[in-house]
């Protein structure tokens, strides 16, 4: 046990080299297009829609799809107001708050270990983002849950509770919808397996000078 | 008797019984290769758009009619001269002013606004012979902007609307001369002396399209009864047709054609701005009159075959094509003869000041065209088409060589033709609509009152073929057609250019707000309910409603109706309309949403209580 212990702790004394620096200060630079490019998208077809209806999740707010005759946003609220769908209001959306503000303090966090160059700096930051990461995708789950659990009892088209897809194909009445992450997400996914590469990598080098 | 002469002769018999119940049936056509042709040169599958836009005039139905080219289906109707429920116009407080008391106006000639000859998109302008008005359609959203008028002095504006090649003007004149002023009264045995017909420019303001009364020239009392604006080298020229040039009242089909020649007047617009510029005019009726006394080298006349009907001039400006309708040829003009001429003061007499060229030294060629020639239009391949109404067919004739190089009759009894992009510097070909006047026999009989006939031609190849019979609102005296990528209509009034005070976007915002006697009430329209859902007025009380559809999607149009006040307004998304009415009768009076726009249009409701 107490072996297992100083090896830990010597594991967590590395420091890290310039290669694994470089990889975490790319890893914040993988969050950086989430302060301007959608996070995730969801597209309903139907007949009247041919095109779609589309739905763009940014960290930060929801735009609907825009041109000169229509915003998607605002039919999406229209058309869900039959069943009694709560409206898609940026302000009802604590997250659009709370996100921003915690990519922005892992950027800082990642700064930090960039320049501090130790290990156990890194592995916080690692476990910590890769916390925020799960509860985000739990939030999101949830808040689908809730607003196509809670529908308005005074709706005038009673549907059964559903919830909305986050990943993939769902029908749902007259319409064909397909949620998937966008840009933001993929870059957001690289942060962590840069931080891995980093953990690795620097771990190798120390390994190597103990011979 | 012989057996095989018996047998022969009944072969015989059968024979022609077989041939003459064998013929075509009357209905529809079928298989043959040239209705397939035609089958699917005018076929539009579900989902695809026309390659063109056909503004019809409506004639005494005062309304521009839309058609798509080639599937010659109605589109939409733009209400102009009359009230239309369809959309509400007529019945919200701006309409009502615009018709300014008429109820209906007898809309003529369509003209699309041009910048250097072509059209570019902004307007279109269509003239009142009835109430001697303009009107101008914004092409941005197709709705009728402007209605300008009653123009003074002119009475009848049936020589109207043609636009300068940069929509300077869009022109207008008098086909009923009257004494001058309006409202002075002359007997009508003075009509060759004391009455007046007047051609006029309409200035057309080049950023908002604003209309107002550029210049007027005072003319004989002919009847001034078509017109074109030149291109190119005839650019600063107006042509008008004119017939009666006799001056006679009367039984005008008698009086007014006994004399061989009529004129082609040609107005020179920059000559006209100069006189108003140095002073050279009177002013009758509030408005600046020349009279060609006193400003020579505005305005000419040039002899034409009896009782023209139909000035048109060819894309190249150089030729000016008159018809006489009472004749069989065409007559062409050339602008360098007619420049030629009034230089050389090579003139064969005057009519009230104004100088006759001489017929010889103006005209290029007369081209033996068919009975009863009226209008020209152009194609991009050098040839013109000339309606025949006697005849009831189109001519089809090269420019240069006057030779006639096809025929096609039409059904029946054509008035004007109109060609893809034909009255412009650069025609678009293929297409021409005969816009005829009689359509008996050619569609299912719906009784005594008949529709008119517009038939689509194929003008591609070296022989014209009648493509497709569309029967078209009364009654199309002209139309103009265009390439529908020119025009870039918007489908919804953006939010943010809606800046009246009392347009509202929110539900929280619409109220009842109450002054004395008069009521206001700011309405919201949205899928699917009225906010406010309930007015309450005393009787005798003036209400006002605003309501603003605040959708922002297309197609997503809410009406207004209530029951028993005669008020009905369609909002497009977007828009605002403004309704007043005294609440004259007490009792309770339901409002719905009068078009269609929702699963829960139905529920779409509201009361006026009228205590």
């Amino acid at each position: 046990m107490q072996k297992y212990l100083e090896r830990a702790s010597s594991f967590f004394e590395i420091p890290l080299d310039m290669r694994s620096r470089v990889l975490v200060l790319l890893a914040a630079a993988m969050l950086l297009p989430s302060f301007f490019t959608p996070m995730w998208k969801m597209t309903l077809y139907s007949n009247q829609f041919p095109d779609g209806l589309l739905l763009n999740i940014y960290a930060y707010k929801l735009e609907g799809g825009k041109t000169p005759n229509q915003d998607d946003l605002k039919e999406i609220n229209s058309l869900n107001h039959y069943i009694g769908m709560r409206p898609l209001i940026d302000d009802d959306f604590t997250e659009f708050k709370w996100i921003p503000f915690v990519f922005g303090g892992t950027i800082l966090l990642a700064l930090r270990v960039v320049v501090m160059g130790k290990m156990s700096k890194l592995v916080d930051l690692f476990v910590m983002f890769s916390y925020f990461g799960v509860f985000s995708l739990w939030s999101f789950y949830y808040k689908m849950y809730i607003y196509g659990h809670e529908l308005d009892p005074m709706a005038a088209i009673k549907v059964p509770p559903f919830t909305p897809p986050m990943f993939g194909h769902q029908t749902m009445a007259n319409f064909e919808v397909y949620t998937y992450p966008s840009t933001a997400s993929f870059f957001m996914v690289a942060a962590p397996l840069l931080m891995t590469a980093a953990m690795w990598l620097s771990r190798k080098t120390w390994l190597a000078e103990q011979k | 008797m012989n057996f095989k002469l018996t047998h022969f002769a009944i072969t015989v018999i059968i024979a022609i019984v077989a041939i003459g119940c064998g013929g075509e049936k009357k209905g529809r056509a079928g298989a043959r290769s040239d209705v397939q042709e035609a089958a699917q040169k005018t076929y539009v599958a579900p989902g695809d758009l026309d390659e063109y836009y056909f503004f019809a005039s409506g004639g005494h139905s005062g309304q521009v009619y839309i058609y798509g080219i080639p599937s010659m289906r109605h589109i939409s109707t733009i209400p102009v001269f009359s009230p239309y429920p369809a959309t509400g116009y007529g019945f919200d407080k701006e309409s009502k002013e615009m018709l300014g008391g008429f109820n209906w106006g007898d809309a003529h000639h369509p003209s699309l606004s041009e910048t250097d000859g072509d059209y570019d998109g902004r307007w279109l302008f269509i003239s009142d012979n009835a109430n001697n008005r303009m009107a101008r359609i914004d092409l941005r959203d197709f709705k009728t902007k402007e209605i300008f008028g009653p123009i003074p002095n002119v009475s009848g504006n049936h020589c109207s609307s043609f636009v300068t090649e940069n929509t300077e003007y869009v022109l207008a004149g008098s086909r009923f001369s009257i004494p001058l002023p309006r409202h002075t009264y002359e007997k009508i045995e003075d009509y060759a002396t004391k009455y007046k017909g007047v051609i006029a420019g309409i200035t057309v303001d080049p950023k908002s399209g604003k209309m107002s009364l550029g210049w007027e020239v005072l003319m004989p009392p002919f009847d001034y009864d078509l017109g074109d604006a030149g291109k190119g080298p005839s650019k600063e020229w107006g042509f008008w047709t004119c017939y009666n040039s006799e001056r006679a009242t009367g039984k005008l089909e008698v009086t007014s054609t006994q004399k061989d020649r009529d004129y082609v007047v040609a107005a020179n617009w920059k000559e006209a701005e100069k006189a108003i510029a140095t002073g050279k005019y009177k002013i009758i009726d509030g408005v600046k009159v020349i009279d060609p006394k006193d400003a020579p080298g505005v305005v000419f006349l040039l002899p034409a075959a009896k009782s023209p009907h139909g000035v048109d001039v060819s894309p190249d400006g150089k030729y000016i094509v008159a018809s006489g309708k009472l004749q069989s040829i065409t007559t062409v003009y050339n602008i360098e003869k007619i420049l030629t001429a009034i230089e050389k003061k090579d003139f064969t007499g005057t009519e009230d000041g104004i100088p006759v060229l001489n017929y010889n030294s103006v005209k290029e060629a007369e081209v033996n065209v068919g009975l009863g020639p009226l209008h020209t239009q152009f194609d991009d391949k050098g040839f013109a088409y000339t309606s025949l109404f006697v005849e009831s067919a189109v001519a089809k004739w090269k420019l240069g060589t006057w030779e006639v190089v096809d025929k096609v009759p039409v059904a029946y009894n054509i008035g004007h033709l109109t060609a893809a992009g034909g009255d412009t510097k650069h025609p678009y070909g293929n297409y021409l609509v005969a816009l005829n006047k009689l359509s008996h026999g050619r569609h299912l009989s719906v009784g005594p009152s008949q529709p008119e006939a517009s038939q689509l031609i194929d003008i591609n190849g070296e022989k014209m073929s009648v493509l497709y019979d569309a029967f078209t609102e009364p009654e199309p005296h002209y139309a103009q057609i265009v390439k529908a990528d020119i025009l870039h209509p918007i489908e919804v009034y953006p939010k943010e250019e809606n800046k009246n005070p009392k347009a509202i976007w929110d539900v929280k915002d619409a109220r009842v707000v109450r002054n004395g006697k008069n009521v206001e009430v700011l309405m919201v329209a949205v899928r699917s309910s009225f906010e406010p859902n309930k007015i309450e007025v005393n009787k005798g009380d003036k209400v006002t409603i605003y309501i603003t559809n605040i959708e922002q999607t297309t197609d997503e149009l809410h009406g207004f109706g209530l029951n028993e006040y005669n008020i009905n307004v369609v909002v497009d998304p977007g828009e605002m309309k403004i309704i007043e009415f005294i609440a004259d009768k007490s009792g309770v009076f339901p409002y719905y949403c009068t078009n269609f726009c929702s699963a829960l249009h139905q529920e779409m409701q509201g009361y006026l209580l009228v205590k």
